[in-house]
């Protein structure tokens, strides 16, 4: 599915999509970010509760689809910023990481 | 043959949320030079990682990134203490970075394996005091 088809869902909130259009193929979840980099496949949706900078960067490099901010985890301005200029998508949701991939399960 | 190209890189070790500027420049060129999607991903993520553990562990450092027939070359160096035990640094979950690095999401450990597991060959030049230089070539 695309991402921006993720965003139209009532759980989740765009936070920046620069690249709507670009196909999840998989998922990935984890905090540890070269744990993300050694692990995370190309054009996987990634759960995350990190939200620090450096996130923009692992998911440029990893190629990931999009970020998916679990439990509300907000970005600072600056991160958004960021995020926007270098292409990536971020979503947020209510829902745990877990939740968000049960959700992603009946979905892909 | 024809000349290789070089980018030459300065990573500031100052500044810890602007890393990765250099492994970013280097995914635009490569994707400029039509590379595939997969080998950019290798290269880009083993610079990475080599310019995380530069501004972790070492205070910054130079990225020289080769762009050779068959092969890329990264080659990055830097005057930090350099790495006692070799071995140790190449297993999974060792690291020695501070608990404030991994409040950011790094120092799982897993910088140098993965350094290794996106690269055909790594080599690592250290001396205690001295430095570090580690050579990665991505074949494509």
């Amino acid at each position: 599915m695309k991402v921006s088809e993720l965003a139209a869902l009532p759980e989740f909130t765009a936070v920046t999509l620069p690249d709507a259009d670009r196909e999840i193929t998989g998922v990935y979840i984890g905090d540890l970010l070269s744990w993300v980099m050694g692990r995370a496949q190309a054009d996987d949706a990634w759960i995350t509760i990190m939200s620090n900078v450096n996130v923009v960067a692992v998911a440029s490099l990893a190629d990931t689809a999009c970020v998916l901010l679990a439990e509300d985890v907000a970005l600072e301005d600056a991160v958004k910023e960021t995020a926007a200029a270098r292409g990536i998508n971020v979503l947020s949701s209510p829902l745990s990481a877990y939740g968000i991939a049960c959700r992603l399960h009946s979905l892909l | 043959m024809a000349d290789a190209l070089i980018f030459h890189y300065e990573v500031d070790g100052e500044n810890f949320t602007s890393a990765g500027q250099a492994s970013v420049q280097v995914k635009k060129n490569l994707r400029q030079l039509g590379f595939d999607p997969e080998t950019i991903r290798r290269v880009s993520i083993a610079m990475y990682e080599g310019e995380i553990n530069m501004v972790i562990h070492a205070g910054g450092g130079v990225a020289d990134v080769t762009v050779e027939d068959g092969c890329i070359r990264i080659v990055l160096t830097d005057h930090g203490p350099g790495i006692a035990d070799i071995d140790k640094a190449m297993e999974e979950g060792f690291s020695t970075a501070r608990d404030n690095i991994r409040s950011l999401g790094f120092g799982a450990g897993m910088g140098l394996p993965n350094m290794k597991r996106y690269t055909d060959e790594m080599q690592i030049d250290s001396a205690v005091g001295v430095g570090t230089t580690i050579t990665m070539k991505v074949n494509y």
